[in-house]
């Protein structure tokens, strides 16, 4: 086990720069999740810390040891491929001690590790069956058992779950998050699905466009982004967004978002924004979960509004509603009992307590604590 | 009777729908029909020497019903297979297509997995340069291998010419192209990660391709092994350049230089080597032709 550390990493292919000098830290026993849109450098880190990717520029090192010109094989790392990548021709129980076999470990030790991960994956009656003979799921435990008895410093997931369909996911998620509370090696986890990085990571690290936008545990990223992009990919329905502007009125604080429209923002969310220009165009973000129906007795900084509703989608436990403001689509989550009707106004209510408040041109949430 | 009377009577369906299972049944007749009208048009010449071959030379001239035996008689078979003569162009040709199998074998097979997976300067154009080789026809390389080989001759003294022995260096130039051409297809089928999970699971380039890929590889690996084998064998204008004498000469040509004397054909001999000759070939078909079409068929599918 160890921490893995990256500095100022780059990764050029010939004129395009995929991972564009980041730096990060992972500590030991960590379950670190990349995670971005298709393009972003995630598999393209993740590859260069496996070593199947050249480093271009910057330093990698893994349990202190600078890795850059380490082979694969060399690093102690073991990988779960999206595609499982198992090898077709082996039992399970051959597939799990290919690497264990290379390197030469006794027979009798061999067995004992096989046999504890297949007992910790809970397919020890699959041991003698081919890949073929195996569902998805199935298959994608083997994976982890042929990368767990190797007893690796760091595991690298490379979007493991995307080739299951999504009950069998969540099933997976679940089952990843076990093993690793159980053996504790040090993980990093490549996804684009913003829930699976949500859901696994200790910390999650979102990339955009080659580069690190935020770090952090996925309760910090949810409440509290630090740009645009995080803000709009970690959540859904995703955050709403709309053109607003600050404006002082007497000794209180206004968000104004159109001529007829604004709200009082409560107090400890304009001590934050003391420094923020007033007059300047804005954007206003607010969860979809924090445009609620009016209810009578609103507490304080919920502020109630009428909008026409354009969609409904009931969900069940809630109803999320789609209405117009300013050309901005918003959506609202409403009590199913709350009698949202397509076309018709509705009084709903904003929480101005959970609102950010964003410049427009960098993206940069602004007054973050 | 009466309900008979008024269908008749009745409005008649101009229109006719196909049913699904009928056109599936018209397909099927179709496809007997013309698999029978092929297999008979293959199988007749086969048939015609087997026949043939079990005739006595006076019965093959005399003017009778030239599709049915008379007197049928083992005699060519004996003869051929107590000859000396014979045997030794049957070892000749055994003995250089197992050797030009096992050549061809370790040079395209590691070729190959290189072509395919070693991403190098150039890798795409010499993978083209290989196919590109296989497509130069043997009629009209034989002059200037017979010249190389006899310069060879001349500056070293190694007598290569008239040695079945050099046929060992000349087969390889056909069967190493057209086999690594059907083993990179194969290795380029097979997933990216896989020989990445290898890697990472600490296994060299050599123990990926020994112990992952020729695996997996396998009915490709076949196909092409079946393949180096019946060129090998079946080969004519070559060991018809470069040999000469009666000991050095393999089967497809020994039999043609020693079964016919000047303008008289020993045809009940001439039948029975050529069909001896098949049967090497037609038994490893038949044992491995599932392999050799799922080889040829490769990355076609996703499997």
């Amino acid at each position: 086990m160890a921490e893995v550390n990256l500095r100022k990493v780059v990764k050029r292919y010939d004129d395009v720069e995929a991972v564009r000098g980041i730096d990060l830290d992972i500590a030991d026993h960590e379950f670190i999740v990349l995670v971005g849109p298709s393009g972003c450098g995630k598999s393209t880190t993740l590859r260069m810390i496996a070593g199947l990717e050249d480093i271009t520029d910057g330093d990698i090192s893994i349990g202190g040891d600078v890795v850059n010109d380490v082979p694969p094989k060399d690093r102690d790392i073991a990988m779960v491929f999206q595609n499982y990548a198992l090898y077709p021709h082996m039992t399970v129980a051959e597939n799990m001690s290919f690497g264990l076999r290379l390197k030469h470990y006794p027979k009798a030790e061999i067995k004992s590790r096989v046999t504890e991960a297949a007992r910790l994956l809970d397919i020890t009656d699959l041991i003698d069956r081919k890949p073929k003979q195996l569902s998805g799921g199935q298959r994608q435990r083997v994976a982890m058992g042929r990368a767990i008895v190797r007893n690796p410093k760091v595991f690298l997931f490379d979007e493991p779950l995307s080739n299951l369909d999504a009950k069998l996911r969540v099933q997976m998620r679940i089952e990843i998050k076990k093993v690793h509370q159980k053996v504790r090696t040090t993980t990093v986890y490549v996804t684009h699905d913003q829930v699976e990085a949500m859901t696994l990571a200790d910390r999650v690290v979102v990339m955009n466009k080659g580069r690190i936008e935020q770090i952090g545990a996925p309760n910090e990223l949810y409440h509290n982004p630090a740009t645009r992009f995080v803000a709009g990919f970690i959540g859904s329905p995703a955050m709403n967004f709309l053109p607003c502007r600050l404006e002082e009125a007497g000794d209180k604080l206004n968000v104004r978002l159109t001529d007829r429209l604004a709200f009082p923002v409560p107090p400890l969310r304009a001590a934050r924004y003391k420094n923020i220009p007033r007059n300047e165009p804005l954007v206003m973000g607010i969860r979809p979960e924090h445009i609620t129906e009016a209810r009578p007795h609103a507490e304080p900084g919920v502020e109630p509004f009428d909008a026409v509703l354009d969609v409904t989608e009931p969900m069940g436990m809630e109803t999320l509603v789609y209405f117009t403001l300013e050309g901005a689509q918003l959506c609202g989550r409403v009590n199913p009992n709350a009698a949202a009707r397509v076309g018709a106004a509705m009084r709903l209510a904003v929480d101005l307590n959970n609102v950010h408040l964003l410049n427009e041109t960098s993206g940069v949430v602004l007054g973050r604590p | 009777m009466s309900t008979l009377t008024i269908d008749k009577s009745g409005p008649r369906r101009k229109v006719k729908y196909g049913s699904m299972s009928r056109d599936r049944v018209w397909a099927l007749r179709w496809s007997y029909f013309f698999l029978t009208l092929f297999a008979i048009f293959s199988l007749l010449p086969p048939i015609y020497m087997l026949i043939t071959s079990l005739k006595s030379s006076a019965e093959i001239s005399a003017a009778t019903n030239p599709w049915w035996v008379y007197h049928p008689t083992l005699s060519n078979y004996i003869e051929l297979l107590t000859s000396n003569q014979f045997l030794r162009f049957f070892w000749n040709s055994a003995i250089i297509s197992v050797v030009v199998v096992a050549i061809t074998m370790l040079i395209s097979v590691p070729a190959a997995f290189a072509l395919a997976r070693m991403k190098f300067w150039g890798s795409a154009t010499l993978a083209t340069g290989v196919f590109l080789t296989y497509l130069i026809p043997d009629s009209l390389l034989f002059i200037p291998l017979f010249k190389m080989f006899a310069l060879v001759g001349d500056w070293t003294g190694i007598q290569l010419i008239n040695r079945w022995y050099v046929l060992l260096f000349i087969y390889p130039t056909l069967t190493v192209p057209f086999a690594t051409w059907i083993m990179i297809g194969y290795f380029a089928s097979i997933p990216k990660e896989l020989d990445e999970a290898a890697i990472i699971d600490g296994a060299s380039w050599f123990q990926t391709l020994t112990r992952v890929f020729i695996p997996v590889a396998l009915p490709g690996l076949i196909a092409a092994t079946i393949f180096a084998f019946t060129v090998s064998w079946a080969q004519f204008l070559y060991p018809l350049v470069f040999t000469t004498s009666t000991d050095q000469l393999v089967m497809p040509v020994g039999i043609i230089t020693t079964l016919i004397k000047g303008d008289v054909f020993n045809w009940g001999q001439i039948m029975t080597g050529a069909l001896l000759g098949a049967a090497p070939p037609l038994i490893i078909y038949a044992f491995l032709m599932d392999y050799y079409i799922a080889g040829l068929t490769a990355g076609a599918t996703k499997g």
